[in-house]
């Protein structure tokens, strides 16, 4: 019977495992005294880059209104039907506001599919992670926890203009 | 010396062994936490007291504070007992090894080992193979499929290994011509360590710790990915704490061991021969026992972190057809020393 050579059949020295087994020991070795990679959180936040999808907030202009026009396309397209909006006249030059929106942020999924689909680049991902609430109803965030300045959210408009057709 | 004065230095001895032991596995564990933290580029525990010093205390308390969970379908009597006989095995054993040597203490020549019997290595054997029946019988007495798959896996491994490091042993029996540690340490002055004299002897016997203490990369009897916690899923609470304990203080006793047998115990290589004075040539003494024993466990924790885990069938493999060989020829090739070298 003719014993077929396979692929990984091991040498004689590999067959050994001393020899390997101080390479493995040695690698180890070497890897303790690199830099750690730990960050310690709550003294030392993480920064995150402008492609990172945090919570999704509205963008409030200089002179303190939102860009948006309630047009409901975000809460159409929310797979996890997180949004709601509630649209009203304005006298303004856009001539619709919402008047009531709301994320609940227990069921929002961070896919971020709202902001690609506001023709008013008025609702982005923030850099925002740090979500905590208490109960049901602190995790439904109304117009006053979702409006962000403009200058805050420069970063995720400038990615946003850059990389979204 | 009256009988008196000899049951209270022995007293002494075993209570200074018996703390230094539960702070040195308390400190292991952290040290563990440690170092495999640093292999895989993390901090580890650094959050309770100075670098996270206390961390072990802290351990120690949450574990005491949980609820003990006795299974509907144990055997109550044998689920108690198990832990107890683990933690009895592996407190037991540190009484033979010898630390340093005789010393003089307020008029009392003190030798620096609890018990110095001729048989001391045959005691540890002993011991350690009733070690089993902590692990089996934990297995067995939980009423899980886990646990006592984790039990017998256990048993199988150890006895099995027992055989290749009774054989390693057999080599330093020949070389010292004693079962007595103190005297096997004696036998290795100057650089005649025994890990020098029988390299292969030295491997299969580190090797055979490693599955008699049931660390990686030999640790299938609580293999976490097939068997949940193995011989200990069904423990909580003191008695999972001190499975935990017997599993470091195990160690601990195996690093000794090595030391003992192979790498000279307490010997400095020629310290004699520098005239130091006799309290300190005593103190280097003990410091390097402590250094060769620490150096040891921290071998045991770097091979964990490194190596993965045997298949069971390897395993078995590697013992019966690698090891037990292999030691054998340890044997051949001390007697070979003796008889060319007149050891």
């Amino acid at each position: 019977m003719t014993t077929k050579k396979r692929f990984k059949d091991l040498t004689f020295w590999e067959r050994l495992y001393i020899p390997v087994i101080i390479k493995g020991l040695v690698l180890t070795l070497k890897t303790m005294f690199k830099p750690k990679v730990t960050m310690e959180y709550p003294e030392v936040k993480f920064e995150p880059p402008a492609s990172y999808r945090g919570r999704p907030v509205l963008v409030q202009e200089k002179n303190g209104v939102e860009r948006c026009v309630a047009c409901g396309l975000c809460s159409r397209v929310c797979p996890a039907l997180a949004i709601e909006v509630q649209a009203a006249e304005t006298e303004l030059e856009k001539e619709r506001f919402p008047q009531k929106f709301e994320i609940n942020m227990l069921r929002c999924i961070f896919c971020g599919f709202c902001e690609e689909v506001c023709p008013e680049e008025a609702i982005v991902m923030s850099k925002d992670y740090e979500l905590v609430f208490q109960d049901r109803d602190s995790a439904i965030f109304g117009k006053d926890k979702l409006l962000v300045p403009v200058e805050n959210l420069q970063d995720r408009i400038d990615f946003l203009r850059k990389f979204k057709k | 010396m009256s009988i008196w004065e000899v049951i209270i230095i022995s007293l002494i001895k075993i209570l200074l062994i018996v703390v230094l032991m539960l702070l040195t596995v308390a400190y292991l564990v952290y040290f563990e936490r440690k170092i495999s933290a640093w292999i895989q580029n993390r901090k580890g525990p650094n959050r309770v007291g100075w670098h996270g010093l206390l961390q072990p205390f802290a351990d120690v308390f949450k574990l005491l504070l949980k609820e003990d969970i006795v299974p509907e379908k144990a055997n109550k009597a044998l689920h108690t007992l198990a832990p107890f006989i683990a933690l009895f095995v592996a407190f037991a054993t540190y009484a033979v090894i010898p630390i340093g040597p005789t010393i003089e203490l307020f008029g009392y020549k003190i030798n620096l080992v609890v018990a110095d019997v001729n048989i001391g290595v045959l005691y540890v054997l002993a011991l350690t193979s009733l070690g089993v029946y902590g692990i089996t019988f934990a297995g067995w007495s939980s009423g899980s499929k886990y646990s006592l798959l984790g039990g017998v896996r256990s048993s199988a491994q150890m006895i099995s290994y027992e055989v290749s490091m009774g054989f390693s042993i057999a080599g330093v029996l020949l070389l010292s011509q004693s079962l007595s540690p103190t005297k096997i340490v004696e036998a290795q002055y100057g650089w005649m360590w025994n890990a020098i004299l029988q390299p292969i002897g030295f491997i299969t016997f580190v090797v055979s710790a490693f599955a008699e203490t049931n660390r990686l990369p030999f640790d299938l009897p609580e293999a976490e990915p097939e068997l949940v916690g193995g011989y200990h899923t069904e423990y909580s609470s003191f008695k999972f704490a001190g499975f935990f304990l017997a599993e470091y203080a195990n160690m601990i006793i195996a690093s000794m061991m090595i030391t003992t047998l192979y790498l000279g115990g307490y010997q400095i290589p020629y310290i004699d021969k520098l005239g130091l004075n006799q309290t300190l040539t005593v103190l280097l003494q003990v410091g390097a026992f402590l250094f060769k024993t620490a150096f040891m466990l921290f071998f045991f924790m770097w091979v964990r972190w490194s190596i993965p885990r045997f298949r069971y069938d390897q395993l078995m493999n590697l013992g019966w057809k690698v090891m037990f060989p292999l030691s054998l020829l340890n044997i051949v090739w001390v007697a070979v020393l003796i008889m060319v070298f007149r050891l």
